[in-house]
Formats: structure tokens, sequence, C-alpha cells
């Protein structure tokens, strides 16, 4: 069924304690729900990520997704703001981890919160979902086609991106993998190693890579979207959350 | 894909912004999913001056023939410019 929601731009602490924007859609007629964090793309916290932030709450979760590059560019439109960030370097492991467990905070301290927590990430923010559920108490991570999680990047790309295959043992949720076969990063073969990685850690995880898909075919305002693979891939997201983050289905009676 | 790979430098440079001319400090060229530019991945110039705001940018996206052709046209007109008119 599909939720009644709000949806608002929210300023909460993020990491070190400093104020970030982000942007907060709540399910309104549940009593109980799970909550996810979403970690926008590198193009950066855009209208089509507030779109998927929305999505969840019509799927019956409280969602928040912080804007990663808020210090480097407040106000700015989410295009600008990407263009600083990335000749700034991009945003560190650290910063993003910091600012995913204020987000954890904040929607675990709503009253209607089951205390439960997934991430979802994109592109870029695929592997930050991933870093996030080896640093925090997240219950599900969605990894969406993040690179750079089996490998570093090399020595000579600007922004300092390493794997993270190290970090597996901390990690405590569940992992979904949601991956194109005509990506090239991350590539089927690193998306295996992955998979590999987290069945010999003994790691709960379900990856698919769909055929006739690339990268970030969930996108509906770019070329690259897959109606079709999209469709499969929300459909699997929804089961995967009800899983793991679940409780949802608690209406409130009128 | 999100490459990742972005080459940023030091520039002397004006450029119309949307209040206007301003200087610009710094470039970015790099390979991602455009904004507007109607393909998967683009090549990218960002024109900026992060101490004026975000605003203070002029961003393009274009095909690789573009690219190569502008890259092509800037060291040509440079090459044909009269030796010593041009400042460093």
């Amino acid at each position: 069924m599909t939720h009644n929601i709000t949806a608002e731009t929210i300023v909460f602490n993020g990491n070190d304690g400093s104020a970030i924007e982000g942007y907060l859609a709540l399910p309104t007629d549940v009593e109980r729900h799970g909550s996810v964090v979403v970690i926008h793309h590198l193009p950066g916290y855009d209208e089509a990520t507030k779109e998927i932030t929305r999505r969840f709450a019509t799927y019956g979760y409280a969602a928040l997704m912080p804007n990663l590059y808020f210090r480097l560019a407040p106000e700015a439109s989410a295009d600008d703001a990407a263009a600083i960030a990335r000749n700034a370097g991009g945003v560190s492991d650290e910063q993003l981890v910091g600012d995913v467990q204020g987000a954890m905070r904040l929607l675990q301290a709503l009253p209607t919160s089951n205390g439960k927590v997934g991430s979802i990430g994109f592109c870029s923010g695929g592997r930050q979902s991933f870093l996030a559920g080896c640093r925090l108490p997240l219950d599900a991570v969605i990894d969406c086609y993040g690179a750079f999680v089996t490998e570093d990047a090399t020595p000579d790309f600007p922004l300092a991106v390493k794997g993270l295959l190290d970090e597996i043992p901390a990690l405590r949720g569940e992992v979904l993998g949601l991956f194109g076969a005509e990506d090239m990063y991350p590539s089927p073969e690193q998306t295996n190693t992955l998979s590999v990685a987290l069945s010999a850690a003994h790691k709960r995880h379900e990856f698919h890579t769909f055929e006739d898909a690339g990268h970030a075919f969930f996108n509906v305002d770019r070329p690259s979207y897959r109606p079709e693979v999209a469709v499969e891939g929300w459909k699997l997201v929804v089961k995967f959350l009800a899983r793991t983050i679940g409780e949802h289905h608690v209406h409130l009676s009128h | 894909m999100c490459t990742y790979r972005t080459e940023v430098l030091k520039v002397k440079a004006s450029a119309k912004a949307p209040e206007g001319w301003q200087s610009m400090t710094d470039a970015s060229v790099y390979v991602d999913h455009p904004v507007h530019f109607p393909a998967g991945h683009a090549l990218m110039i960002d024109f900026l001056n992060p101490t004026l705001g975000a605003s203070a940018r002029v961003g393009l996206e274009m095909n690789q023939a573009t690219a190569r052709k502008l890259a092509h046209s800037i060291l040509k007109a440079l090459d044909e410019a009269p030796m010593g008119i041009l400042e460093d």
C-alpha cells in the first residue's frame, strides 16, 4: 500500500555535531516504522534523490537524506554544490560516517521509530552505504552500484577512495547489493569478489546483477535509467527492508 | 558510473556566471553523469571561484567529439596567435 507522507528540509547534527541540512520524509499513517538513511550520489543532493527519499516514506519508512555537501556550499543548487565538492576533493569517509550517524540518531529518536535503521546509497553513495554499515550499527545496508568497495582508487585519483574489504568483519547488518551487468565501476567481477568476501566472513547478503543494465539504472532523469530493472530493483528493496527493518505494517486506525 | 577521476587546476580566468562576469580561480575537468546534456556520461568542465560562493560557477557538459574539437581548437588558436600578445 502507499502511505500518506510529509516531507521537508530540516537541519540536524551531522559529523562532529555540526548542523547540516537534510531532507526528511515521514509516513503519517503508521504507528511504528523502521527508518532509512538515504545517501546521495556524487552529483549531489538533488531532486531525483529527494524523490527516492519520499518514496521510502510511501513504503511506510521514515527516510532522511543528509546533504553531504552542505558545509561546502550551503544554500547552493545541487549541481553547483556538487561541482564545489568535486573541486575540493569530495567527502571524507570520516565525515560521511558522522553524517550518517547523526541521521541515525535523529531517526531513532522519532517517537514512532521501531529503533531499526538501514542505509541505502547510489553510485558513490553505494560505497558509502557499505562503509556506514561497517562502522555503524545499521540493521540493513543497501549498496546500489557502488564502486571502490573491493579495491582502492589508484593513487592518481584526486579523490581518496579506499577499498573496504578489511572492514567487513565489523559489518553488522544484512547487505543487499544491486548492480548492472554492463557496469565497469563496479564490474561484475568486483561485485563477485565482494560477495565471496562477505560469504567468507559469514555475513548475510543478497546480491543481484541485472542483465541489460549498466550503472545508475535507478536514475529516472538520466539516460542510464532502465525501467524494467528499476521496477524489479524496487521490489527487492521493499522485500529486503520488510525483512530487516520492517514493522511498518502497524497502521493507525481512523 | 561515478568515475571519481577529476583533474583539478588553478586558473586565471573570467567567466560570465549567473551574477555576471566574475574572476575564476579553479577549474575541474572530469567525465561523469551530466546534469543536463542528454547522455549517460559526458566530458564536464567547471570554472569556479569558491571564495565567491557556489553559484560563482560556469559549467559545461559535452560529448567526446565536442571536447576533442574544443581542445584542438584551443591549442590551434594559441599556436596561431601572434607571438607575445598573450600573457602566460
